[in-house]
Formats: structure tokens, C-alpha cells, sequence
């Protein structure tokens, strides 16, 4: 079971990783804002299946707009 | 051709579909010879993907053979993993190799010739690739090269099915090549003309006589064009589809 915080900072490290503003990443920011496309999100998801089990679905993907959406639904699913 | 490896070695390992003969076995001795380990796809030729993988053993290569009908959805997945495994690095290079023909004029093919002829060279080159660039995108580097044909960009009476999948290829490879450059990720068509394989013979020699070039090509003009386009001098080639073709679309 994976902690919130390990979560978080995988997700924090990869979006700094595609090339986002270390300053600008945190729960309020927009992906759009920090320059994250559907590439990104798309080895995000990857990521995420590989350290966290957790599969998230095109749909899924399409739900998150901020950094924190991107935390809490693998937080719920982890 | 071949005279041993090259001392550059690779953090990954590269995988040719259709390699027991033709262009996919010369593509699978070239980027052996380059230093890529390889895996031999093949279909139903195991001995004579047996017989790839030793000439590559013997001058110095690594290679395993491994089975699987690339035309089954099912497939794509488990190749890769196996060869990954069997070759004990991740599958940066894939040649989309494989290729069937069923011709007939368009008013006469059956359902079954035009599906057969889509789903090999044209659905396994999309799910094989969508399975690969996720281990490519990942190690910012990867190279896939799928083999087109002339015949699409231009018309071959008799050859419809054929035609419309080299020529949606060559569109898949441009798509796929703009979305992933930004990782490092190389995607490009190969165009072979009249090549002299097992899948051309029968062609008749009066379309020797539109070659520019006055000759057949062999598998190792189209092999030495991929193999270049697999190595670390392409980087910046992306998107575009390279003819080996005598002239024949000049």
C-alpha cells in the first residue's frame, strides 16, 4: 500500500521530469499551465500502473486538470 | 556482407517481425551486425529462422528466434515481452517487417483476401508499435521502422488490398512519428521497389524494364537503409519514408 506522500512525490518528480517549473508544481496547478500534454500524461499513466498498480483509463486521464486530481485518484485507488 | 559485430553495443535489444526469410532475415543480420541483439520473428519458418539466428551467432551477433503470428491482436504484447526477456534488455529497435500479399483486382477480392492483407501489415504495425513506445518513450531513445512499399504512393493493378496498407503505413508512421519525437523516439518508413524475395518471384520481367536502376534490389540494399535508420546518425530523421527503389519512384 502506497503512502499519499510517495505518491505524491512520484507524480511531483515525473511532471518536474517532462519538463515543468519545479516553483510552479504543486496541488493547485494547472497541467496545462505547466506545459503537460497528452504525451505526458500518457508516460504519467505508465508510471503510475508501474509503481502503484494503478490502471488508469483514457477516461480517467481526461478527468485530471490539476496536479492534486492527478494525486487523489491514485491515493483512492492505491 | 557481414564480418562480425561492431564494437558499439546497445542498452537495448531490437526486434524484426517476418525474419525467417527475405528482408526481415538481412534486416535482422545487419543490426546484429551493428550490435543490436535480435529477435528472429517468424511465423511458420523455424528452421529457417533457426538458420538466421546461427549465421548471426556465428559472426559474433546475439539472436533468439521467437514464434508468433503478428497478424493475431494477441500477439503483440507477448513478442515483445519475450524478446525483451530472452534478450535481457528492453526493445528499443522494431522493424515492422512482416508482409502478406492476396492479389486480385479490387471487383474480385474476397472480404477474407482484404482482411487477411490489413490486419498483417497494417494492424500488426500499429499494435506492435503502440506496444513498444512504451519502452521507448520511457528510455528517451527508440527507433521504429516499418517496411511500406512502393506500391500505395503508386497504383499496381491487382493489388488493392496491398496497396491501401503500405500506403496507410506510410500515414501511420507520419502520425505516430509527431507525436513521440520530443522523447527521442524515431518513426520511419522503408519503400522497398522490385526487391528479389520469395514474395516477388513470379513477377514478370517486364517490370525490370520500368527500373531505372535495370535491376532488382536485393534484401540487403533495404536492410543497410533500415540499419541506418536504427543507428544513433538518424536521430533527426523522423516521419518520413525512404525509397530503395532503383528509381523506380523518381
Amino acid at each position: 500500500m502506497a503512502e499519499p506522500a510517495q505518491i505524491e512525490k512520484v507524480i511531483t518528480d515525473s511532471l518536474i521530469s517532462f519538463g515543468a517549473n519545479a516553483e510552479d508544481v504543486n496541488r493547485d496547478a494547472e497541467l496545462t499551465a505547466l506545459d503537460i500534454d497528452s504525451l505526458d500524461l500518457a508516460e504519467l499513466s505508465q508510471i503510475i500502473e508501474e509503481q502503484f498498480g494503478v490502471e488508469l483509463t483514457s477516461a480517467d486521464v481526461a478527468e485530471i486538470h490539476t496536479v492534486g486530481d492527478a494525486i487523489d485518484i491514485v491515493v483512492e485507488r492505491a | 556482407m557481414t564480418s562480425g559485430p561492431s564494437a558499439e553495443t546497445h542498452d537495448g535489444c531490437a526486434v524484426v517481425t517476418g525474419a525467417s526469410r527475405g528482408i526481415g532475415a538481412a534486416v535482422a543480420r545487419m543490426l546484429a551486425r551493428d550490435g543490436w541483439p535480435v529477435a528472429v520473428n517468424y511465423r511458420s519458418g523455424e528452421a529457417e529462422a533457426a538458420a538466421v539466428v546461427a549465421s548471426i551467432e556465428a559472426a559474433g551477433g546475439r539472436a533468439v528466434a521467437l514464434q508468433a503470428d503478428v497478424a493475431d491482436p494477441a500477439a503483440a504484447g507477448p513478442l515483445l515481452e519475450g524478446a525483451a526477456a530472452a534478450l535481457g534488455a528492453p526493445v528499443l529497435v522494431l522493424v515492422n517487417n512482416a508482409g502478406v500479399r492476396a492479389d486480385g483486382l479490387a471487383l474480385s477480392l474476397t472480404d477474407e483476401d482484404w482482411q487477411r492483407v490489413l490486419e498483417t501489415n497494417l494492424g500488426s504495425t500499429y499494435r506492435l508499435t503502440r506496444a513498444a513506445l512504451r519502452a521507448m518513450i520511457r528510455a528517451r531513445f527508440g527507433r521504429v521502422i516499418n517496411i511500406a512499399s512502393v506500391v500505395g504512393p503508386r497504383a499496381n493493378a491487382g493489388q488493392a488490398n496491398y496497396a491501401a496498407s503500405k500506403a496507410a503505413v506510410i500515414g501511420f508512421t507520419k502520425t505516430v512519428a509527431v507525436e513521440v519525437a520530443r522523447r527521442g523516439v524515431t518513426v520511419n518508413a522503408v519503400a522497398p521497389g522490385l526487391i528479389a524475395t520469395d514474395m516477388t518471384a513470379g513477377i514478370p520481367d517486364v517490370l525490370l524494364e520500368r527500373v531505372p536502376a535495370q535491376r532488382a534490389g536485393t534484401p540487403e540494399d533495404v536492410a543497410a537503409t533500415v540499419a541506418f535508420l536504427a543507428s544513433a546518425a538518424a536521430a533527426y530523421i523522423t516521419g518520413t519514408t525512404i525509397y530503395v527503389d532503383g528509381g523506380l519512384s523518381a
